[in-house]
Order: C-alpha cells, then sequence, then structure tokens
C-alpha cells in the first residue's frame, strides 16, 4: 500500500523553501562524483536538471527518443514564460503570482509548492538571460513583458513567438556544455520502456535503442522522469507526434502513484480540424487574445457569411459581453467552454460549424501593422500556412484543443514520487497546476524543477547513498524486468492482426474526445469505459505491427506508446467519474451554476486524487491528499 | 488529388538503396506532405508491406526533425517552410515527387529517409554555449541588450538545426549552422567574452566531424527554412581569423 507524505516543510509559506535549503542534507563534491543519476526527458524539466546535476558534478545519463536532446517538444511553446519581476511597476510580487496561480489551478494544487515556484520564477530569468536567451527588448535595452490569459499584470517574459525555443536551447547548449566534460551522456533515439527497483528504490531503466532495436540496461542511483505531457490520449492535440505516457505509466504500474490524471487543458486558440487525414492540431498562442478579439455571429443564419460581410452589430464579442473584467484574456478553461457553447448554439464558422473568429483588425487599427507583425509575425505566417488564409486581411479560426495536462505522477515537495529514488518533473507531474494551468507557467514550473528544485532535493536522498555502488546490471532484478519488457514488445509484434496502431489510436481519441474532453458526465464516462476497455481488446487481437523488433521500426514504437494510453484512457475516465464536481478543465455537467460556469466542492473533493496500480482489469486504489490552504482562502473564480 | 511518390528505401546504413514508386490516388489538397506520408504507410501497412521510416515530431516548423529532400530540393521548393509545413495545395494534380533523404557523408543514412545528425550536437558541445553555471546571475535588467542586437541574437537564434543547409550544399558544408549559433551568442555582451574560443572549438569540431568548406554559392541560405543569412558566414570567418592570431591557451577548452 502506498502512503503518500507530502514532505511539506514546517514554517510560514513565505519561509519554507528557505528553510528546507538551509537544513537539506548536502553531498560533498568528491561524492557526488560517485554518484549516477538517469535523467529521461531533455526538455525544459530534463534539459535544465541534466545540466545542473552535470555542473554540481554527478555523473549523469540523459535519455530521450528524438535525434537530438534539443527537439523535446518544449521547443514548439510560443508565447512565453512568467516571472514575479515586477519590471513593469504594475504591483507583481512573488505572492501575487502565486495567488493567480493557486486561484488559475481552481484550488487543487498545493500552496507550498505554488509559491515555492514563483519564488524561484525570478531566478529563472536571470539564469536564462546569462545564458544568452535573447528575450524580446525595448529600445531602452531592457526586458520587455506582455500580459497572458487569467492575470491583471504585465509579467510574461517572450522572445517573439518562439519562448520555448529559446529556453530550450539555452538549457540544451549548458546540457552540451557538460556533455563536453564529460559529466553527462547523451543517449538519443532511446526510448524508456521500463524502470527497474531494487529493495523498493528505483535504480535504473531499461530502454530500447531506436535504431539499432537493442534493449539495453542502465543503472543509476536516482532516476529523474522529465518526459512531458500525455495530451496524445486524445490522438489529436497540440503535442508532438512522438509525446507519450509510457515512461510515467510504466512507472505507475510499478508503484508510483499517479495524481489527477484527468485533469486536462483544451486550449482555446488552436487551428481546427480540417479532415480525417489530420495528424496534429496547431495551437496558435494565447498571447494573440492580447490583441485579437474573438466573436461569432450573433444570429446563426449568418454562419457562412464571409466575416468581412458580417456587420459589427451583427457580431457577438462574447467574452468581452460574458467576462466584462478579463473579456478575451479571461483563463483557458473559461474561453474553452464559452467557445464550445456559441458553437453548441449554432453559431460556430468554418466549414464544420466548430470554429470562432479570433480578429486582429482593430488591433492592426489601432497598432500598425509593422507592431502586429513584430509581436505575431511567425504565429501568422504559420496559420497561413497551415490555411492558406492571411490573418492580417481575414479573422483567424480557432477552436480548442487538447494541449497540457495538468495531472501527472504525484510526487512530494522534494519531487520524489511514491516510489523511492524516482523523481518526477515538469510536465509529467501533477505539482503545480491544479486543475487549470494559467498560460506561460509550464516553461516556468519545468525549468524551475529543473534549475532549482531538483538539484536542492535529490542530495537529500542522495546523501544516504554515499556508500551504495553502483548497482549491477546483471542483478536479477535488471534480468527480470528486461525480460517483461521483451515479452510485451514480441506480444505486439506477435498478434499480426489487420488494423494499424494509427486506426486504434485514432478510435481512442475519439472516444476521449466525447466523453472525456471539454464536458464529461457520470453517465458518458461509465459509457466510456466500457469502450475504452472493448477497444483495448481489439488492439491485442487486431494489431498489426509491420517490420521487426531489432531494427529501426517507427510502428512498433507508436505500438507500445498507444499501448500505454490506452490503459492511461482508463484511468483518467475513472478519476474523472470519481471527481463530482467542476473545477478547472474538469466540467462535469451536473456541476454547474445557474449560468453555466463551473461548480465546485470544496467540501468534499479538496484534495489530490492519487492513485495506486493494483493490477491490469482491477480498479486502482484511491489515496486522498487533503489541500490545506493556510494563506488563501478558496473562493469562487470569477472573471466577470 | 492523385500523386505518385518516388522514395528512396534504404534498408541500413550499409546497403545500397534504391527508388520505390507509390501511387496515391485521394490525396486531400489541405494535407500537409507528411500526412500524404501517413496515407502512403496506412496503405503499406494494410498491403503487408514495410511503410517508410522518415523523422518527424512536432509537425509545427520549429523541432528541426523533419528532412525532407523533395524533387531536389530540401524542404521542397516552398521557401522558408519545413517539410512539416509544406501543404499539399501548392502540388498540382498528377504530379510525380521525388524524396530522398539529406544527402551529405557527414549525415549517413539510417534508414530510408532518416539520418544521423547527431554532429550537431557535438559542435554545439564543442562551445555553442556562454559558459554559466546554474545559481545566481546578476538581475536579467542589469544587461542592458540594445534592442537591435536582441533582434539580430534572435534571428540567428532561430535556427532549428535541421541540417537543410548541410544537405543543399555541394560541399556538405556546415557554415551556416555554425555561424547562426556564433552570431546569435556574441552578439549579445553575455555571449561575446568567449567569442573568440566558441568560434575556434566549433569550427575545429566542425571540420573534424567532416564538413566541407564553404565556397559560397549561397545554397544554403536559399534553402533555409529560418531565413538564416548567409552574412553569418561571413562575420564568422572574420572572427575565426583574428582567433588565429590570439594565443592558444585562451582557445583550449
Ligand atoms: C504548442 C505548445 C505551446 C506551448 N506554449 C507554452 C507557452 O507559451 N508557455 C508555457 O509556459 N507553456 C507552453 N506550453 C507547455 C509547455 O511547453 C510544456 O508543458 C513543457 O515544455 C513541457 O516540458 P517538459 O520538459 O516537461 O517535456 P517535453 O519538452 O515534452 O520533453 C519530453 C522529453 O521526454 C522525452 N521522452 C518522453 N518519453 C520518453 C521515453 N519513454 N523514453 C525516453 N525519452 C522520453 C522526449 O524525448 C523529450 O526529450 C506549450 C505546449 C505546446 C504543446
Ligand atoms: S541554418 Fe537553417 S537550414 Fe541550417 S540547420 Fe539551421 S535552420 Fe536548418
Ligand atoms: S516535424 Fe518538427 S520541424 Fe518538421
Amino acid at each position: 500500500m502506498i502512503k503518500l507524505d507530502a514532505k511539506i516543510p514546517e514554517g510560514p509559506l513565505a519561509t519554507k523553501w528557505t528553510d528546507y535549503r538551509s537544513k537539506v542534507k548536502l553531498v560533498s563534491p568528491n561524492n557526488k562524483r560517485k554518484l549516477e543519476i538517469i535523467v529521461v526527458g531533455t526538455g525544459l524539466a530534463g534539459a535544465s536538471a541534466a545540466a545542473t546535476f552535470g555542473e554540481l558534478g554527478y555523473q549523469v545519463k540523459t535519455f530521450c527518443f528524438q535525434d537530438s536532446p534539443r527537439r523535446a517538444h518544449s521547443i514548439a511553446a510560443q508565447g512565453g514564460i512568467n516571472a514575479a519581476k515586477n519590471y513593469q511597476n504594475d504591483g507583481d510580487n512573488v505572492y501575487r503570482l502565486f495567488y493567480d496561480t493557486i486561484k488559475g489551478g481552481d484550488y487543487r494544487s498545493r500552496e507550498a509548492n505554488v509559491y515555492r515556484l514563483a519564488e524561484v520564477s525570478v531566478n529563472i530569468i536571470d539564469q536564462s538571460v546569462a545564458q544568452g536567451v535573447p528575450f524580446a527588448r525595448e529600445y531602452g535595452g531592457l526586458l520587455d513583458n506582455r500580459s497572458f490569459g487569467g492575470v491583471q499584470v504585465k509579467r510574461t517574459f517572450y522572445a517573439r513567438g518562439q519562448t520555448g525555443q529559446q529556453l530550450l536551447l539555452g538549457a540544451y547548449q549548458a546540457m552540451e556544455r557538460q556533455v563536453a566534460r564529460g559529466n553527462v551522456k547523451e543517449f538519443t533515439r532511446h526510448e524508456m520502456l521500463d524502470i527497474v527497483l531494487i529493495d523498493g528504490k528505483a535504480r535504473g531503466i531499461i530502454a530500447r535503442n531506436l535504431i539499432t532495436g537493442e534493449i539495453e540496461r542502465h543503472a543509476a542511483h536516482a532516476v529523474v522522469l522529465a518526459t512531458g505531457g500525455y495530451g496524445n490520449v486524445f490522438y489529436l492535440s497540440t503535442n508532438a507526434m512522438g509525446s507519450n505516457a509510457t515512461a510515467i505509466w510504466k512507472a505507475h504500474k510499478r508503484g508510483a502513484a499517479f495524481a489527477n490524471p484527468c485533469f486536462t487543458q483544451i486550449h482555446p486558440t488552436c487551428i481546427p480540424q480540417m479532415g480525417e487525414y489530420q495528424s496534429k492540431l496547431t495551437l496558435m498562442s494565447e498571447s494573440l487574445r492580447n490583441d485579437g478579439r474573438v466573436w461569432v455571429p450573433k444570429r446563426a443564419e449568418d454562419v457562412k457569411k464571409k466575416p468581412a460581410d458580417i456587420a459589427e452589430e451583427d457580431r457577438d464579442y462574447y467574452l468581452e459581453r460574458m467576462y466584462p473584467a478579463f473579456g478575451n484574456l479571461v483563463p483557458r478553461d473559461v474561453a474553452a467552454r464559452a467557445a464550445k457553447k456559441v458553437c453548441d448554439e449554432g453559431r460556430g464558422v468554418g466549414p464544420t460549424g466548430r470554429a470562432v473568429y479570433l480578429d486582429f483588425k482593430d488591433a492592426i487599427q489601432r497598432l500598425g501593422h509593422h507592431v502586429i507583425e513584430e509581436r505575431y509575425g511567425n504565429l501568422f505566417e504559420m496559420y497561413e500556412k497551415i490555411t492558406g488564409d492571411n490573418p492580417y486581411e481575414t479573422p483567424m479560426m480557432i477552436y480548442p484543443a487538447v494541449h497540457y495536462t495538468m495531472g501527472g505522477l504525484w510526487v512530494d515537495y522534494e519531487l520524489m514520487t511514491s516510489i523511492p529514488g524516482l523523481y518526477a518533473t515538469g510536465e509529467c507531474n501533477f505539482s503545480d497546476h491544479g486543475a487549470n494551468r494559467l498560460g506561460a507557467s509550464a516553461l516556468m514550473q519545468g525549468l524551475a524543477d529543473g534549475y532549482f528544485v531538483i538539484p536542492m532535493t535529490i542530495g537529500n536522498y542522495l546523501s544516504n547513498d554515499i556508500r551504495t555502488p553502483l548497482p549491477e546490471t546483471s542483478s536479477a532484478e535488471f534480468e527480470q524486468t528486461e525480460k517483461e519488457v521483451k515479452e510485451r514488445l514480441e506480444k505486439l509484434m506477435s498478434i499480426n492482426g489487420k488494423r494499424s496502431v494509427d486506426h486504434f489510436h485514432r478510435e481512442l481519441g475519439k472516444i476521449m474526445w466525447e466523453y472525456c474532453g471539454m464536458s464529461r458526465t457520470a453517465e458518458g464516462l461509465q459509457k466510456a469505459r466500457g469502450m475504452v476497455q472493448e477497444l483495448r481488446k481489439e488492439f491485442w487481437k487486431d494489431l498489426r505491427v509491420p517490420g521487426k523488433m531489432d531494427e529501426l521500426n517507427s510502428e512498433l514504437e507508436k505500438a507500445g506508446r498507444v499501448a500505454d494510453f490506452m490503459e492511461l484512457a482508463e484511468l483518467m475516465i475513472i478519476d474523472a467519474y470519481n471527481r463530482n464536481e467542476s473545477c478547472g478543465g474538469h466540467f462535469r455537467e451536473e456541476y454547474k451554476t445557474p449560468d453555466g460556469e463551473a461548480l465546485r466542492d470544496d467540501e468534499n473533493y479538496a484534495y489530490v486524487a492519487a492513485w495506486e496500480y493494483a493490477g491490469m482489469d482491477k480498479d486502482p486504489i484511491l489515496h486522498k491528499e487533503e489541500l490545506n490552504f493556510e494563506v488563501v482562502t478558496p473562493s469562487t473564480r470569477s472573471y466577470k | 488529388m492523385k500523386i505518385t511518390l518516388k522514395v528512396w528505401r534504404q534498408e541500413s546504413p550499409d546497403e545500397k538503396g534504391r527508388f520505390d514508386t507509390f501511387r496515391l490516388d485521394n490525396i486531400d489538397s489541405h494535407m500537409s506532405f507528411l500526412e500524404m506520408f501517413d496515407v502512403l504507410n496506412q496503405q503499406l501497412i494494410e498491403e503487408g508491406k514495410r511503410p517508410v521510416e522518415f523523422d518527424h515530431d512536432c509537425r509545427e516548423g520549429i523541432c528541426g526533425m523533419c528532412s525532407m529532400y523533395i524533387n531536389g530540393r530540401p524542404h521542397g521548393f516552398q521557401s522558408g517552410t519545413t517539410t512539416c509545413q509544406l501543404h499539399m495545395r501548392h502540388f498540382r494534380d498528377g504530379d510525380t515527387i521525388v524524396v530522398e533523404p539529406w544527402r551529405a557523408r557527414p549525415f549517413p543514412v539510417i534508414k530510408d529517409l532518416v539520418v544521423d545528425r547527431s554532429p550537431f550536437d557535438r559542435i554545439i558541445a564543442a562551445g555553442g554555449y556562454v559558459s554559466v553555471n546554474t545559481g545566481s546571475p546578476q538581475d536579467a535588467n542589469s544587461i542592458l541588450v540594445k534592442k537591435s542586437d536582441s533582434d539580430a541574437a534572435f534571428d540567428a537564434a532561430s535556427c532549428i538545426g535541421c541540417g537543410a543547409c548541410v544537405a543543399a550544399c555541394k560541399n556538405a558544408s556546415a557554415m551556416l549552422f555554425v555561424s547562426a549559433k556564433i552570431e546569435h551568442l556574441s552578439r549579445l555582451p553575455q555571449g561575446r567574452v568567449e567569442r573568440v574560443r566558441r568560434a575556434v572549438n566549433m569550427v575545429r569540431q566542425m571540420d573534424m566531424e567532416g564538413f566541407g568548406n564553404c565556397t559560397n554559392t549561397g545554397a544554403c541560405e536559399v534553402e533555409c527554412p529560418k531565413g538564416i543569412k548567409i552574412s553569418n558566414i561571413h562575420k564568422m570567418n572574420a572572427e575565426f581569423f583574428k582567433a588565429v592570431w590570439v594565443s592558444s591557451e585562451e582557445v583550449e577548452a
């Protein structure tokens, strides 16, 4: 049985992290050299951790499935990164960033973690700038900021529409510097397929060399997972094609609790789906809502008209109407549901009727073409490439899409999962965003975890390990785990059915989007659970994976990932069914206010739902971590 | 649309490759080029054949993973566009399209359209960074950077490391890639301190990896999906020659 202990330090909120740091156990430099850490994932969370571990003198191995660490999906983040710098003198500070994040997360996250996040946010900006990250600047040479959804200050730092790329390159370069020094060894085109436990502690991984198909054993004193989000459970999402849940799912099956799996973020501004063949959805950064105005026709009969032919008075700028205080900048969950609502009313536009306009006409008039181009040039270009429409001339069409997963492996204050020695950082943990993540705070969290939190907290664990030799990869535990990995791969190869992986993945996505997407009901979720179980059976009966195991075989890679999604999907459904309230990205039709807003139930659900794996086809075991709010008072989130 | 694809197939690095020809009858003009390959692969799987291996991940033109040589041009004919962002509406019904991997000695073919670009990581490891440890650098706003410098640094930093410049170059030179990183970092006060050392070490690694010399034909600039300018190469050369005059002590890692 898992025992959850969040290990939140005593003392006042504002000094917890400082106090922790003054008391935490340290590892001396000569001992660090003897300790090995595996980091799976080289996105912002993984690369920043690997670089910092290397600088501290630990021996590090990193793994990623792409051909270079620099290609992790963090590269695609567009809009920006938050930090409580108060450079704009608009009243921002650590407390306010903390408060906005807790509130934005609909009071379903831990105060202590979020406060620490806000605290170290300022160091991230200093660090990145020192590395040469070319953030946007003003003419005086100082850094520029923009505002993002859900807040009323300007605290978002950005590098045109490519903030994630620039931050990741900073972290990647820092990591490569450690590679050159021999502190970090990178394994690219490698996929972690399981974790190895010895005496209940994480002591290594089993990975597949994706070029040769060889199964490899890697030992370490501790393992850090930084493998990103699992939004691809929905098939269509803004994630990369390879983004997957395999690493965290395998860890879950070995004893790591999975927290709040149903908390998914549907992003309001993505390019709508065009056809069945569609392989992914493309995000149009939320920063566009700074200057773009969202509208649909007031009357359903106007939806087929050209936008230019719809008079001003016949347009419904519904976000400005419904939420005058925040207008187009309401948080993502609110904006996404509003878009669904107007489309459900028959007022959606575009060929499928599932789109709304995002219009820059006023902004171009007010600020001029060149200002808009400087702010969003690459986004406009991308939009035009994909759709063939020019957003300087005609409004963009957008629709919500799956974007981010707030759920993930349960971690304590030190970012350790419920398996000793196994850590989770970045999007793959559940820690800081509650039921809804605010824009520009995932980059912040990934880098906070990797640069500043885990390099400190891991020492507390490893200090007990300075005399432990590196585990032998010939041990029975490695042997057994490798055997299980091979058996599963062989099973996938041997089904020899008729349907491709993509077929099953698409079907899974449809079920999840329909019943476990933007709005959910108890009845729908029950139905979906049965459907997923059925589909999973079908998958193991009728899948066809061509090629061989011992070669580059992307169909086999996908098959393994989809097999895991099939299992995770059911847990998401169970979690959504369990949570009889609406909060953040989790909207249950049964629980809403008379005007259709989310209705939280703090009395019964102010907890983190951490699920323990109980075996295939068995109901998982629910553990509740009660959320105690000592500083903020949960209130109804209002953006009106 | 009806499209005929002639695709390079190669089982492994040492085997000889060949072209396979495929006919696709139902291509939607809204599809991306890679979505067409998805369709092709589904068709191949249904027929019990081995699908075509190709690299891709973000499909948004930013990760630099996709890498197809389309009708004799890296990422196809559309300027400023990666393979994943190329859409079928720019082709004509009935077209025959020839698709090959990047061809360059330092980028050996792994399988079909997949090549090994790890030399790029090693070039960055040789010096493509600012030497600063995680810790407590000064407040970000204590470093003033002229907006024009910051913008120019950004332009160079937007390289996605795809390798199209190498594939486009008859000498398989990596100068555009290397010069972009050097320009990014030496434009900024943070990176200026070690500019000389950086240039020398990166160029040395580039040579060791077997990339060819730049003979100024400019094909790289034309094919770069991110608009990286060849003027970066000229600046880098200046930097490099300056470096030859400084003592080796400063240059050694
Ligand atoms: C299009 C888009 C735009 C975004 N824009 C913003 C924004 O403007 N601001 C913001 O704050 N957030 C944004 N986000 C969210 C943010 O980018 C991500 O949450 C964050 O970058 C995740 O970082 P990560 O390091 O946790 O994971 P990732 O960057 O996804 O990295 C995952 C790593 O794990 C590796 N990996 C995965 N599985 C395995 C395995 N089994 N074996 C080996 N390696 C594995 C991958 O190779 C990769 O290296 C955006 C997200 C998307 C999709
Ligand atoms: S310089 Fe251009 S072509 Fe070369 S790797 Fe960078 S983005 Fe690709
Ligand atoms: S797939 Fe990422 S750039 Fe093309």
